[in-house]
């Protein structure tokens, strides 16, 4: 359940930063530094002595922000994120608390500055900065992510459609019913395409997608193409983005097809393990014809989108293993009664 | 008039019925006539071959050897045919389309642009410039006909080229090609891969493997090439001589 809070808090509602970001790192030793000059300004009577000052109260603070940041990223997975909003307050301030006394000890402050002086300082900045940061991100990140998870989504290759089109007026005349159906299929197609993605979906979605852009791809390419499925331990109701299967399945047309003669077939594994959802997409690959860029592009892509859901707890790789290329992605796995949005 | 001899080169099935379909509708507008349909450049290199052909309809997305490596193959053949190009959305290729005066169409094709372009339907162009906008690293594959067959020579096996009378012989490690293209033409295609050693011989640069000098009977002496995995050696004339000594001596 606790993993299932932090899901939440990812894409919903944003509690405590994830210290493992190098931006929340230069944020925190940015306000440190600037909480650092205020007092330094605060307590100054020569401004000639200002800049030692500050060197002197930076060279104090910044080492217990950096081993704090260290020490935060460091238990991240194992332990902040699995707690709720204010027991993770408690514990950041316990880190900083701890680390600010042995700094004290350490250096052989305590007598000149006063250890509970010291503490009621540190204690104050760090509950200022977490202020700042979870406030941020409150203000900022749903309508970024939102607005970045339009743009990403808005994507389909105007090469596909316009063959899909040039296809079904090809066999206009000879066979109309197929006709009829591929433009069913297309429009089907382009309902999901046009949609508001932002919602998690369930894996038989994707799956249903899937098929009926492959039929699409089979009027055109024929024999060709030809996809093999391995689902036997597939999870249907396993949440996954929307627009997840069709763009790697046209990626790997638009590669590993289109410019083969006689290509081997597209392997689709789609498997639960435990807790996460394995997804394999294997397609035949010839470096030749692959212009590694506009590969790379649809997969950062999809990329992007695993990040905007699931932050880290996803992972996408793709891979060149002879002369095969093998997307995996792999995510956690989640369904309706875990989630809500 | 004669009617218009046609090659439909697509690998889609139904996008070459959907032009068969359109240019039995032009009919009573233009006589045309489809000699041929091919699934790739290959076949298409083929069937040009065999007999005159007038026109070309060609897709650029093909296995084997794509449209535009087609056309580059074509560029260079004497009665070669006029080349339209037929393409879904290619933006690269129709900027560079539109800056070179090549005629093209967008799938889903109409009747009318289609008519249109068979009207007007030109030669490909030869110049070195555009070609090289087009296929920016040369072509993947140079091709030889033997009887009747087309042979695909990949350019990275190629060891040495030559003149000889109306042909250019390609030479791999293997065996050679008979090749119908002017070694002028290769010479500007393929400058980052060969090096002149003569008037009538292009050398791979990275398969050079030292030089020799002879004295012929004469009296006069000259130097010669010695190249990777064929025991012949290749005589680099006086111009040359310079270029090919400073490859080798980098």
């Amino acid at each position: 359940m606790a993993r299932d809070a932090s899901i939440r808090e990812n894409a919903g509602f944003p509690g405590m930063p994830d210290f493992r970001n190098l931006g929340v790192w230069l944020r925190v030793l940015l306000a440190v530094n600037a909480l650092a000059l205020l007092a330094a300004l605060l307590r100054n009577r020569d401004i000639a002595a200002l800049p030692r000052e500050f060197a002197e109260l930076a060279a104090l603070v910044e080492p217990v922000a950096i081993a704090s940041v260290l020490l935060l990223a460091a238990s991240q997975r194992s332990l902040l994120s699995r707690l709720a909003f204010w027991p993770s307050v408690g514990y950041v301030e316990a880190i900083v608390a701890a680390l600010t006394t042995a700094f004290m000890i350490l250096f052989g402050l305590v007598e000149e500055i006063g250890l509970l002086r010291a503490l009621w300082w540190a204690l104050l900045a760090a509950a200022a900065i977490i202020g700042w940061l979870v406030l941020r991100a409150r203000a900022q990140s749903p309508a970024l992510a939102e607005a970045r998870l339009m743009a990403l989504t808005a994507r389909i290759r105007p090469h596909f459609l316009f063959n899909s089109l040039n296809a079904v007026l090809g066999i206009i005349r000879s066979d109309p019913r197929r006709a009829e159906v591929a433009l069913e299929e297309l429009s089907d197609l382009f309902r999901v395409l046009m949609r508001d993605n932002r919602d998690l979906v369930p894996l038989s979605e994707e799956i249903a997608l899937a098929r009926q852009y492959l039929a699409l791809e089979h009027l055109r390419l024929g024999d060709r193409l030809a996809v093999q499925w391995e689902i036997e331990t597939c999870p249907p109701d396993a949440l996954v983005p929307p627009l997840l299967l069709q763009p790697l399945l046209e990626n790997a047309v638009y590669y590993g097809i289109e410019p083969a003669e006689n290509p081997g077939p597209i392997v689709l594994r789609l498997a639960r393990e435990n807790d996460r959802v394995i997804i394999e997409l294997t397609n035949p690959y010839d470096a030749r014809h692959v212009h590694a860029s506009g590969n790379q592009m649809a997969l950062e892509n999809i990329r992007e989108r695993l990040l905007l859901f699931f932050d880290i707890e996803s992972s996408l790789v793709g891979r060149k293993i002879g002369a095969q290329y093998v997307v995996r992605i792999e995510l956690p796995y989640r369904h309706k009664r875990g989630v809500s949005r | 008039m004669t009617a218009l001899r046609l090659i439909i080169v697509d690998d889609e099935k139904p996008a070459r019925e959907r032009l068969k379909n359109l240019l039995g509708d032009l009919q009573g507008d233009l006589a045309t006539y489809v000699v041929a349909e091919a699934c790739d450049g290959v076949e298409a290199l083929e069937r040009i071959h065999a007999g005159p052909i007038d026109v070309a309809l060609v897709d650029i997305r093909m296995p084997r050897l794509d449209g535009i490596e087609l056309a580059r193959h074509l560029a260079g053949m004497a009665r070669a045919p006029a080349v339209i190009f037929v393409t879904a959305f290619d933006q690269y290729a129709v900027k560079a389309f539109e800056l070179s005066a090549i005629d093209y169409l967008l799938k889903p094709v109409r009747a009318t642009r289609l008519l249109e372009a068979l009207k007007k339907a030109r030669r490909l162009p030869t110049d070195a410039d555009i070609w090289h906008t087009l296929v920016p690293s040369g072509r993947a594959h140079l091709h030889c006909i033997e009887r009747g067959r087309v042979l695909l020579v990949p350019v990275a096996d190629i060891v040495y080229l030559r003149a000889e009378l109306k042909y250019v012989t390609a030479r791999t490690p293997l065996r050679e090609y008979l090749l119908e293209e002017s070694l002028t033409h290769l010479e500007q295609e393929f400058a980052d891969r060969f090096i002149r050693l003569h008037r009538n011989c292009l050398v791979a640069r990275n398969a050079i493997a030292g030089c020799e000098r002879n004295t012929s009977d004469d009296g006069e002496s000259h130097w010669s090439v010695l190249v990777v995995g064929l025991t012949e050696r290749l005589p680099v004339s006086r111009r040359q001589w310079p270029q090919v000594k400073a490859l080798i001596r980098d």
